[in-house]
């Protein structure tokens, strides 16, 4: 488990990214923190591996201060993946992955076979592996990047808008992809987005927030869309615009979903 | 046009390429001061320069005294060095190491400022030592700018370690322009000018291969970010 207590941050020119946030993360499940941009995400998310130091509070794993823990052993114990893809652009694909294999001590065979593996986990064909990630389109950066993060098979994966750079296709497919992954390899992941969308598809909870970082409201997807805690929060997941708010009509004898504005979404399966 | 025939006979002169004051002498001790005072020089700015670009302290002073340095008067302060440790080659070396700390202090700490913060900050993220960070992918990807700083230092001593000459000693190709003027053969002058303008190209050539070589294979098309 991952807690936050009472955590802030306070950069050293001033900018308050997050006030004052407390939340905790089971095990084993997802955590999406959704919001706008500057909402202090990031922030939270790097807090985790000791990116950023808070100002005050802590955060905890498996109720071990991380402030205890030696950074460097830290990082190399926890999956990240960024916000841009952040591979070495004077490696090949392969080697940025079996890089962390052979920072946690595996020999080059060891840690190359591993990286392979991986690669095809993310959906990567294997002949890309000897490029370099200037070689790679922005999807294949992003597939190489989750492999990096999955390739040492740490208990939490910290992924900051790995989908954020990506056209919706592609960005559908890793979506499917990391819920299969995650079916079967049960991380503790956090997830940071700022596609509501998302953050609900993936997200076993889900935590809206504002600006400095202040919780709007936490709950699971269905929780959150049954009873929205404010008018920040309705707005934010759309319910405002009526694209969630749907309803049945009955055209040509079939039953067809339609949202408030009148825009036919779907049909009614029986 | 004499001149020009005096040179190419002097060049051509089996006399000249033989003996103490022979070409392939000189040319020897020539290469043999630079090698020498691009070396010092190195071992002591290229730490320096890593440092600074690397914690991105002291920056402002490293490039204030980059410049003092580049403004200091090379006859003066061989000059100066001579009065100290006295004649030979040492006030040479000491006049040149000075010229040549400024390219290779600027070639590393501005190589390691080029290098993308994102991609740093990545390395440090997936938990590399700041050790690791600086010589797994700071010190690569700087590589040919910090083999440009010492492209440039090399060249500039070469051409200025003419001056050794200067001081009573071995000398290097400085001789036959020193001598030279001593006794107005210009000939000599030219011709020793020539052998060094010659080992200079071919220096810079050998320069040029070796930037390309520290690119490696990889794609000079800088990544795009996904
Ligand atoms: N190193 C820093 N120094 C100063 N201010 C910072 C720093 N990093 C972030 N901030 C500020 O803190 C706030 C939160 O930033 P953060 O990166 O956490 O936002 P975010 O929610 O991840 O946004 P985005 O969706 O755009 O990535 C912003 O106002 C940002 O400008
Ligand atoms: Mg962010």
């Amino acid at each position: 488990m991952i807690e936050y207590r009472s955590i802030g941050k306070t950069f050293a020119d001033g900018t308050e990214a997050v006030g004052d946030f407390s939340l905790q993360l089971p095990s084993r499940t997802t955590t999406v923190f959704v919001g706008s941009s500057g909402c202090g995400k990031t922030t939270l998310l790097r807090m985790v591996n000791r990116m950023v130091d808070p100002s005050h509070g802590q955060v905890l794993i498996d109720d071990v201060d991380v402030s205890t823990r030696n950074k460097v052993e830290l990082r190399r114990s926890i999956g990240y993946v960024m916000q841009e893809a952040g591979l070495l652009p004077h490696r090949k694909v392969i080697d940025n992955v079996a890089l962390m294999m052979r920072l946690k001590g595996a020999d080059k065979k060891e840690a190359r076979d591993r990286a392979h593996e991986v690669l095809e986990t993310v959906g990567l064909d294997s002949s890309l592996a000897n490029r370099y990630p200037a070689q790679l389109s922005g999807g294949q950066q992003q597939r190489v990047g989750v492999a990096r993060g999955l390739v040492t098979d740490p208990n939490i994966l910290l992924m900051d808008e790995p989908f954020g750079a990506v056209d919706p296709i592609v960005r559908d497919e890793l979506q499917q992809e990391l819920l299969r992954l995650q079916r079967e390899l049960d991380k503790t992941i956090v997830f940071v987005t700022h596609d509501i969308d998302e953050a609900f598809l993936l997200g076993d909870q889900v935590v809206i927030l504002k600006k400095g970082g202040e919780i709007a409201q936490v709950g699971s997807p269905a929780e959150i869309l049954a009873k929205p805690a404010n008018d920040f929060v309705s707005s934010f997941i759309g319910l405002e615009k009526g694209h969630r708010k749907l309803h049945v009509e009955e055209r040509n004898g079939t039953r067809i979903v339609v949202d408030e504005t009148g825009k036919a979404t779907g049909v009614l399966s029986e | 046009m004499s001149v020009l025939n005096d040179t190419v006979d002097w060049l051509s002169d089996s006399a000249n390429w033989s003996g103490d004051d022979g070409i392939p002498h000189r040319l020897t001790q020539h290469l043999e001061y630079t090698a020498l005072t691009v070396v010092i020089a190195a071992a002591i700015a290229i730490p320096i320069g890593l440092w600074v670009g690397h914690t991105g302290r002291l920056r402002g002073l490293a490039v204030v005294s980059t410049g003092a340095l580049r403004a200091l008067p090379t006859l003066g302060v061989l000059t100066y060095a001579s009065l100290f440790s006295g004649i030979g080659i040492k006030p040479a070396i000491f006049t040149l190491v000075l010229l040549a700390i400024p390219p290779l202090l600027a070639g590393a700490y501005a190589g390691l400022e080029s290098v993308n913060r994102q991609t740093i900050d990545a390395a440090r993220a997936i938990g590399m030592t700041e050790w690791q960070v600086l010589s797994k992918v700071e010190v690569p990807l700087a590589l040919p700018l910090i083999i440009g700083g010492i492209r440039s230092a090399t060249l500039q001593v070469v051409a200025t370690a003419t001056v050794a000459a200067y001081v009573p000693g071995p000398g290097g190709l400085g001789r036959y322009l020193i001598d030279g003027l001593a006794v107005s053969d210009y000939a000599r002058i030219v011709g020793g000018s020539v052998v060094v303008i010659v080992l200079a190209l071919v220096l810079d050539g050998l320069f040029v291969i070796l930037q390309r070589v520290a690119l490696g294979s990889r794609p000079s098309r800088t990544p795009t970010t996904a």
